[in-house]
């Protein structure tokens, strides 16, 4: 396969950085889109070229590094798929792909795709801990908690904080990413201990990182490679008002 | 070791001291944060939501057939009568709240991407009208100023001339507008935007106030999409209908 790529370069974070145009044949369609930029970077090496600096370390879908803006759409056009796990069959032979960081104030670009999400660590930081004493390791049937709610629980800690949530809302908002990391904690029964001033901290931090605010487009729902439910937002809002409400401080 | 391990970790975790109180107060804290923005945003649509109907229904009677009558006497109670004109203040100051509140959130979401996409596939993962909710909302002010200044203004402020029962004839004014096609076109392009503004906006309200359930959302969001369709449709047949009459 034949691709004409549209690729965001930029030497650090200070350079104003543009697009540059490559032209990469002989791709198989059986090779991942990280892969196929692979070649393009042994290529570009060859030619004593900067090779395209890009996040990755799994490349199985699970760690939440890779990020790029493929096409309009973070992680690529496919629903649920990380960018290492978007194959080139998902495109067609000869098209043009442009490839852009993810933008937002809250994740400054390192180098070329690679931009800086410290962002999300120090929103964990604030608060998406449980730091009460909850014994040694219990016997798993012991958690009074129902199959619903557990389950709910863990498909709001299945989020791998790629960030796909803020390249894909128009707001640049983080809340589905901070509704999951509340959320997971929200519904344990050790978690619940902590809620409110978690809920607080977590959202005052993720405030203070410069993020925008939900306009319950859902876009980020449907973009998260994990399919983290747009509900994780409601819960979250929910969480934040009561606790400020109710919370002695 | 263990010890030393988990002070560490202790310390990690105050790294970025958190000051929740920024503000005097929390309750400033709470209004300030993005939540907080998006509750007042929600719980001042809500309110609009509930004046669309009170409006619509009173507007029916314009089409009551009887030479204005009961229009005029329904107009003259919701001016004059104590109640609804302190209703009328928070409404004033509701719809105000809304609009600031929307070019804030307008503001800073715009900041929170200071350099935008190249590409952007928006139409892929949602809705046009929860894309564009300023640009409708701007349509729906426009709409506002001008029917706020031809009817509004000249109930409240106009010498306007007494029906035969000594109720000013607002009746008069708004038949004479309807009886213009330019007026008519735009009073119902502007429905069309203010149902594509509720169209994602009813739920929407929903969402920002927390509220997500198995069973009440999906009726939320089919309700939602009813209502945006109904009201507006409501507000621009009665227009249209008094224009065909004006024809015969
Ligand atoms: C009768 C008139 C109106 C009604 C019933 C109405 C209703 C609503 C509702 C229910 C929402 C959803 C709130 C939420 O997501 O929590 C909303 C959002 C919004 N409204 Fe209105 N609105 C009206 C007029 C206006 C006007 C005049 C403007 C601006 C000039 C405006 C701008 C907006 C914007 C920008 C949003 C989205 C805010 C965001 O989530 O980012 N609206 N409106
Ligand atoms: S590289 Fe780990 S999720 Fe894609």
């Amino acid at each position: 396969m034949k691709f004409n790529l549209k690729i965001w370069r930029q030497k650090n974070n200070k350079d104003k950085g543009g697009f540059k145009d490559y032209v990469l044949d002989g791709v198989s369609k059986d090779m991942s889109f990280l892969e196929m930029i692979d070649i393009l970077n042994e290529q570009l090496t060859e030619k004593n070229e900067d090779p395209v600096h890009f996040d990755h370390d799994c490349r199985e879908g699970i760690c939440g590094s890779c990020s790029m803006y493929i096409n309009g759409r973070p992680h690529g056009p496919l629903r649920e798929v990380a960018t290492c796990q978007l194959h080139m069959r998902s495109f067609s032979d000869g098209e043009t792909i442009v490839i852009e960081p993810f933008r937002s104030k809250g994740f400054p670009v390192i180098k070329d795709l690679a931009v800086d999400r410290g962002a999300f660590d120090r929103i964990i930081q604030a608060g998406g801990y449980i730091s009460v004493n909850t014994g040694g390791t219990p016997d798993a049937n012991e958690i009074p908690i129902s199959k619903t709610v557990a389950d709910e629980a863990f498909n709001s800690a299945t989020c791998i904080a790629c960030g796909a949530c803020v390249a894909a809302c128009k707001n640049s908002s983080a809340m589905l990413f901070v509704g999951a990391k509340i959320s997971q904690l929200a519904l344990l029964p050790q978690g619940k201990v902590e809620r409110k001033e978690r809920a607080q901290k977590m959202v005052a931090q993720m405030d203070a990182e410069g993020f925008g605010a939900c306009t319950n487009t859902g876009a980020c729902s449907i973009e998260c490679p994990k399919g983290i439910t747009f509900s994780n937002i409601a819960r979250m809002n929910r969480e934040y008002l009561s606790a400020e409400v109710t919370s002695e401080k | 070791m263990f010890y030393k391990s988990s002070k560490c970790n202790f310390e990690a975790f105050n790294l970025n001291p958190i000051n929740l109180n920024k503000n005097m107060s929390w309750l400033a804290d709470t209004l300030t944060s993005s939540i907080g923005r998006k509750l007042i945003m929600s719980l001042t649509g809500l309110f609009l939501i509930v004046f669309l109907v009170v409006h619509l229904s009173g507007n029916f009677q314009l089409l009551a057939n009887d030479g204005g009558e009961s229009f005029n006497a329904y107009t003259k109670f919701m001016t004059t009568n104590p109640l609804i004109a302190t209703i009328s203040y928070g409404l004033y100051f509701f719809i105000l709240l809304h609009i600031i509140m929307s070019i804030v959130l307008y503001r800073r979401n715009r900041s929170a991407r200071p350099i935008t996409y190249k590409k952007y596939d928006g139409s892929a993962n949602s809705s046009w009208a929860s894309r564009n909710m300023g640009i409708l909302g701007t349509v729906i002010l426009i709409f506002l100023v001008i029917h706020l200044r031809n009817f509004w203004y000249e109930m409240k402020f106009g010498s306007l001339p007494l029906d035969e029962f000594g109720n000013k004839d607002l009746y008069l004014i708004v038949s004479q507008a309807f009886s213009d096609v330019w007026y008519v076109a735009l009073y119902v392009v502007c429905m069309i935007g203010l149902a594509f503004h509720l169209s994602h906006g009813f739920a929407s309200a929903f969402a920002s106030l927390g509220v997500s359930h198995n069973k009440y959302t999906p009726f939320i969001k089919k309700f939602g999409i009813a209502f945006a369709i109904i009201i507006p449709l409501g507000f621009a047949a009665i227009p249209v209908i008094m224009f065909i009459n004006s024809l015969g």
